[in-house]
């Protein structure tokens, strides 16, 4: 299928239609940095997320595990469901089949870390990052990656100096690590209020956010909580010609474009690359050499900003989906 | 397309229709599906122009168009679809793929913008026929043959854009030759002078206009009331009740297609995961409008005023600063608002004829 595709394509590229630039052909084609192996023994490590499919955020964090994996010399195993008892069920099943190491995230830290524990108490190398920070220790888990949503929040509101009101997106109900996040803003930058969009339907949260927009001129800033939203909320500001200035978490391609040009202020990156490859190598370093990371304490990947001043630098790494 | 003698109740120009309802309850007037939803959303209308001092302004009733006219889009399509008694729960995600396929396609093979769009509109064409002749073919509910195609497509969407782009998000296709005309096209300001538009609200409004048409003024409109009405004794009368039905399904496929267009040349990039759970405010859209889950009865412009009070309602809520974790709750109460003051007019309606 795929191949018969890539022919109907060199065919049509052959022809007319073909775009002169802005496409594939005319990007340059990064083959990412280069790929070494370790020798020795070739250890499994599974991997098991509470990742909702197709979301950016969660393919940077595979994206840095399988680089590492690949880097190490190491099998990973990944599998994710975004349902709380199941999360834990494909935890047992990597206890069962006797993974080497297991990285869990603990979102659902009350389903799922006792079954992490499981795999503590079966003498497998575990580790929980992502989510999970305040509760990792409990099951007996002795290294944590990934950041502190809260303290990200807070370290935001300190970087926004213009005074008005702040509005903090939520585009996902309920979810514990975004209303986190936004409390971290509120706390502070008192004068913020947040709004639910229904991030799966992307024109909706353009919409809903010009119509805040509208109905309070006094929003002086616009806090996203991911890439896609802080591109709709861009956009929303011109419709409403709102002056509004946005500030987001996490980065891709466009965000950083954006970012270059000035139209967004900054971005507190959790740096989710990181979180995934941390996880696989600590592992690794544990399984080979016995090392542990942290010193009982959480390795925090965030907050990092990006703004004017070192973008130049990282929008190459968010282009190549590393950053 | 010649003219033949219908069944139906003499057409009425939509507008004209309305704004009776408003001055003499005629019975033919009432006798039409829309007639609670315009009830229901002079109500809604009312309501929030009361208490949410944006909603009346130029620009906010502009949003308010923009958030009915995605709704709307889809919807006028799916009410035609319902009206010939068959669903498509796949519409929502088939916007996605048509806009992923579209994107991915152009920006891969560094083609012109255009060549993505026809080729997704093929891609869509063919997935609707194929709702459309499995439904057919089978004799399976559409409403099982679409919950396939519509958790086949999710797969897809994910599945395809991961292998292609190493992301679950296309790549940014702003710069590629015949963005700028296809973005004109689907997805433009237009400055009217007094407010700012989008193009997609007179699109929405033009594609009613022409399915009112269909609907109400050709032969194809009475087959698919026939269709809808009753299957079998529309195919004894000689109805093509496959062909009706398949171009239905291709007609809503055609229609995630183009607010697929519009989504990518508005945001000229797509995530994989857009769409999923839309095919419900369609359907809820083409339902608080008058069409009937049954089949064989329902209107265009219906579907366009229960877009038109999804869109009043999701934006009025955010104009009046209610608390937003309620969002969703005020929504389910205003929606049902509109429900029962659109049951109250048809009953009024009814006793009166």
């Amino acid at each position: 299928m795929v191949r018969a595709l890539a022919v109907v394509g060199a065919l049509a590229v052959a022809l007319a239609g073909c775009s002169s630039q802005g496409g594939a052909n005319s990007a340059n084609n990064n083959s990412g940095p280069a790929v070494g192996s370790a020798g020795g023994k070739q250890y499994t490590i599974a991997m098991v997320t509470h990742e909702a499919p197709g979301d950016s955020f969660w393919d940077k964090i595979r994206a840095g595990a399988q680089q590492a994996a690949k880097e190490l010399n190491v099998n990973l195993k990944y599998s994710n469901n975004n349902d709380a008892g199941q999360q834990a069920t494909l935890v047992q099943n990597a206890i069962d089949s006797k993974v080497d190491g297991l990285a869990v995230t603990l979102a659902y830290a009350d389903q799922v870390g006792p079954a992490a524990q499981k795999a503590v108490e079966a003498k497998i190398p575990t580790v929980a990052f992502n989510s999970g920070i305040s509760e990792y220790q409990k099951y007996g888990i002795g290294m944590y990656f990934g950041s502190d949503e809260t303290l990200a929040g807070q370290s935001a509101g300190k970087k926004m100096t213009a005074g008005g009101k702040a509005l903090c997106v939520i585009q996902e109900q309920g979810s514990v690590a975004l209303e986190a996040r936004c409390a971290g803003v509120k706390a502070t930058y008192p004068n913020t209020e947040n709004l639910q969009v229904t991030g799966t339907d992307i024109a909706s949260v353009q919409q809903t956010i010009g119509a805040k927009l509208q109905q309070d001129p006094s929003i002086t800033y616009v806090v996203t909580l991911g890439a896609p939203i802080a591109l709709a909320a861009l956009q929303a500001a011109q419709g409403a010609s709102s002056k509004a200035k946005i500030v987001t978490f996490d980065l891709n391609a466009d965000v950083a474009n954006d970012i270059k040009a000035g139209t967004i202020e900054f971005s507190i990156d959790q740096q989710p690359y990181v979180q995934g490859y941390m996880a696989v190598q600590a592992l690794w370093l544990n399984l080979t050499n016995g090392n542990d990371l942290g010193g009982g304490k959480p390795v925090l990947t965030g907050p990092s900003f990006v703004d004017k001043s070192n973008i130049d630098a990282i929008a190459t790494y968010a282009a190549n989906n590393t950053r | 397309m010649s003219s033949t003698v219908t069944t139906e109740k003499p057409p009425q120009p939509p507008s004209a229709g309305q704004t009776r309802a408003q001055r003499s309850l005629t019975a033919r007037v009432l006798g039409r599906p829309e007639v609670g939803a315009f009830a229901a959303a002079v109500v809604i209308f009312i309501f929030f122009t009361a208490i949410a001092p944006p909603f009346h302004t130029v620009q906010g009733l502009s949003t308010v168009l923009y958030a009915s006219s995605t709704i709307g889009l889809v919807a006028v399509a799916v009410s035609l679809l319902m009206i010939g008694g068959e669903f498509d729960l796949s519409a929502g995600v088939s916007v996605a793929t048509a806009a992923l396929a579209a994107a991915m396609i152009s920006y891969q093979f560094s083609l012109n913008a255009w060549v993505g769009v026809v080729v997704s509109l093929l891609i869509a064409l063919a997935i609707g026929f194929l709702n459309g002749y499995l439904v057919m073919r089978t004799g399976i509910p559409s409403f099982l043959i679409t919950l396939s195609t519509f958790f086949v497509l999710q797969g897809v969407n994910l599945g395809v854009t991961k292998l292609v782009t190493g992301t679950v998000a296309t790549t940014n296709i702003d710069k590629l030759d015949g963005f700028a005309s296809a973005k004109a096209l689907f997805a433009s300001d237009l400055d009217l002078g007094f407010m700012t538009l989008k193009i997609t609200v007179l699109w929405w409004l033009l594609f009613v206009a022409v399915a009112t048409w269909v609907l109400l003024r050709t032969r194809v409109g009475n087959w698919i009331f026939a269709v809808g009405g009753n299957q079998d004794s529309a195919r004894a009368v000689g109805v093509p009740v496959r062909r009706v039905k398949i171009g239905l399904f291709m007609g809503v496929a055609f229609m995630s297609w183009f607010l697929g267009m519009h989504l990518l040349f508005n945001f000229n990039s797509v995530q994989a995961g857009q769409g999923v759970g839309n095919e419900f405010i369609y359907i809820i859209a083409a339902v608080v409008g008058g069409a009937l889950l049954t089949g064989g009865y329902g209107s265009a412009v219906g579907s366009a005023l229960g877009a038109f009070i999804f869109g009043m309602v999701t934006q009025g809520i955010v104009f009046a600063g209610w608390d937003p974790n309620w969002f969703k709750a005020f929504l389910g109460a205003m929606l049902l608002l509109a429900v029962l003051v659109n049951l109250y007019v048809k009953n009024y309606a009814s006793q009166r004829r």
